[in-house]
């Protein structure tokens, strides 16, 4: 990025992130063109195993994906037809790399793709797409394209063409630890804060426990007291866990940018903090893409099995309640909806245990039409959010996800992301509109049985 | 030699070769590319990943009551003329006596009435498909030159055997030449283009139940 570039952190937005810049930089480092193109085609052919390639080739244009995407669906415009979005890559895809390359070339079937097309399809791999995964579901080849957006990703970071203020973010998360300015001493400053808050004891880099807790930086700045309620609920568990300075910030701006040597850094500062203590559990935040990047990818970064469990705050809720450890009052007494984090549920797995938790709680659940593996994305997921020039679609998107909430009829709206709650606090402004996104964890942590 | 022999022997051989190879190609040049050793922690208690992946074979060829009022048309279009030419190809007379002569096995035809019926429904079926491409906004978008040639050389061989069965246009041989020859030139494009989705569809939504029901992720 250049020197230059605005990468100021603004933490009183309702969505935290770098401030709109008044010049925007959506390209990075001193390339030609034709650099830009080798390293992108390069990077997106990296890795690039079995499934990825049969999914590569096996699209027949039947467009139902576009009926999936919130940004289609609430804009018309067919631009946003989720395999659209990888076009350039399926295009490169089969002139260089798949089984017939050279009969494409020969007749020139595939057309090469320049770098101005790249840079015109930055907006739709990164602006348009929070990889919520939804048109995976519709896909009658079963095509992951979410996937398929995620290598796409690999290759425009390395061709230098990521958005300004994701871009800023990741540099900011792979230089200082945070993308929100979460350094560890400002982490030890937060965490000192909610112990004396709240009147408890937070371990902070013990020698030896059995859990690692970690946090997003979304947390850490914005919703601290998510710290306190994991601290509550380990208290009244009775388990040995500590905090780590060394590995605390579970975000993944690696991942969301596309950078996978930065998503590997950040997900070993995690890992070594792990293995340090000897702990037997790493505890992800209500955070989605930590999730996704840390459940589901942590081991492929390590290079071999994790020698601990990972588990989203929302699962290790669930698992302590259904084995009677985990004692709540169930006085919450009011009906209420959960929004299902898209990288927590729909492509994580971790569907039923918020459920089992909210019904500990008293809740009485009124389900969104779409549910559970076919929820409506927030559409801040993917560092959709971070992207200023994003907003107007990401409001129309999110006006899908206040229809679903009203037709509940619910009086609370509850979920376990962070990013989702800050997409939440952002459209609830934004449209005046006066349902606020609660905590699961800390609606928990406010409803623990004293012992 | 007459276009009919010509039809029946070199072109017939020929393409033939071509699709065999072309097919295997294809599909070894991606099946023989790494499979990736899923390092992380398996989800417990669900259903084992490879009978998710097979689930995924079955279940995703009916479409979720969710999504059912935007992509039923599609769908049902799709079912319609994918059934017209199975029963077309596989129910006629002539086309199994052709198989026979080719792979040595016959079964029991369907009455010819039978067939052309389905093969005009059929026709009728791609014709809609291909207004609705031409017309739909996301379908203008996506369609290159694989979709329409593609439909191209699947609507020839149902037209021109509705030709000739009908003696439309031209000396019976001549139209039955001309029918044989689009079989033909179906099976030269099938490997490089989009209907390899025929042997697509199982390895690709199986790879995607595996990995999703391994994470028990939705499916």
């Amino acid at each position: 990025m250049s020197a230059d570039t605005d990468s100021t952190v603004d933490l009183k937005l309702p969505g935290m992130g770098v401030k709109k810049p008044q010049v925007r930089y959506d390209q990075q480092g001193e390339m030609s063109d034709q650099e830009r193109l080798a390293q992108a085609m390069r990077h997106f052919a990296k890795d690039f195993g079995y499934a990825a390639s049969i999914h590569m080739d096996s699209c027949i244009h039947c467009g139902m994906c576009a009926e999936a995407c919130h940004f289609y669906v609430t804009t018309g415009d067919p631009k946003y037809t989720p395999i659209w979005k990888i076009e350039p890559f399926k295009q490169a895809y089969k002139r260089e790399a798949g089984p017939f390359a050279l009969f494409y070339r020969l007749f020139n079937l595939k057309p090469a793709v320049n770098t101005d097309q790249l840079r015109h399809w930055q907006e739709l791999i990164y602006d348009s797409c929070t990889q919520c995964g939804r048109c995976t579901m519709i896909c009658p080849m079963g095509i992951d394209i979410a996937g398929l957006v995620g290598q796409a990703r690999h290759a425009m970071f390395k061709a230098g063409l990521v958005p300004h203020e994701l871009h800023a973010v990741a540099e900011r998360a792979e230089t200082e630890g945070s993308p929100l300015g979460a350094k560890p001493e400002v982490f030890k400053d937060r965490v000192e804060w909610m112990a004396d808050e709240n009147d408890i004891e937070i371990p902070m880099d013990a020698e030896k426990a059995d859990i690692l807790l970690t946090m997003s930086s979304i947390e850490i700045m914005k919703y601290p007291q998510s710290i306190a309620a994991m601290a509550k609920v380990m208290e009244h568990l009775g388990l040995s866990y500590t905090f780590s300075s060394e590995g605390y910030e579970a975000t993944n701006f690696g991942l969301l940018s596309g950078n996978t040597d930065w998503q590997r850094d950040m997900s070993m500062k995690l890992i070594n903090a792990a293995i340090k203590c000897g702990a037997k559990y790493l505890i992800l935040p209500e955070c989605g893409h930590a999730y996704s990047a840390m459940r589901w990818a942590g081991a492929s970064m390590y290079g071999k099995p994790l020698p601990f469990k990972v588990r989203h705050i929302s699962e290790f809720l669930g698992e302590q309640i259904s084995n009677g450890r985990l004692k709540v009052k169930a006085q919450v007494n009011k009906t209420v909806t959960y929004h299902d984090p898209c990288q927590v549920a729909r492509r994580g797995g971790a569907v039923e245990a918020p459920r089992t938790v909210l019904k500990a709680l008293g809740a009485e659940m009124h389900e969104m039409k779409e549910n559970r593996g076919l929820n409506w994305c927030c559409g801040g997921g993917g560092g959709v959010i971070t992207i200023h020039r994003a907003d107007p679609i990401r409001y129309k998107a999110f006006q899908i996800k206040m229809e679903q909430v009203e037709n509940t009829g619910a009086e609370l709206l509850v979920t376990s992301c962070s990013n989702c709650r800050q997409t939440f606090d952002d459209g609830q402004e934004h449209f005046k509109w006066d349902k606020t996104a609660q905590s699961m964890l800390e609606l928990v942590a406010d409803n623990l049985v004293e012992s | 030699m007459t276009l009919l022999d010509f039809a029946r022997g070199p072109a017939l051989h020929w393409s033939l070769v071509v699709f065999v190879v072309g097919v295997l190609w294809r599909l070894f040049g991606i099946f023989l590319l790494k499979h990736k050793r899923d390092l992380n922690e398996a989800r417990n208690g669900g259903v084992a990943p490879w009978l998710g992946g097979l689930k995924l074979v079955v279940m995703r060829s009916w479409p979720r009551k969710e999504f059912m009022p935007s992509t039923g048309y599609n769908e049902a279009m799709g079912y319609v003329f994918h059934i017209g030419l199975a029963i077309v190809v596989f129910g006629g007379a002539f086309h199994i006596t052709f198989i026979k002569g080719l792979l040595g096995v016959s079964w029991p035809s369907l009455p010819n009435s039978v067939i052309y019926f389905t093969g005009v429904i059929t026709v009728a079926t791609l014709v809609a498909v291909l207004v609705r491409r031409l017309t739909h906004p996301v379908l203008r978008v996506l369609s290159n030159f694989d979709d329409y040639f593609s439909w191209f050389v699947t609507i020839a061989p149902l037209v021109t055997g509705l030709m000739a069965v009908a003696h439309l246009g031209a000396r019976y041989e001549t139209l039955l030449a001309v029918h044989i020859l689009s079989f033909e030139l179906l099976l030269l494009w099938f490997p490089f283009g989009k209907l390899m989705h025929a042997f697509f569809i199982v390895p690709s939504r199986a790879v995607t139940g595996y990995m999703f029901t391994r994470k028990g992720a939705s499916t």
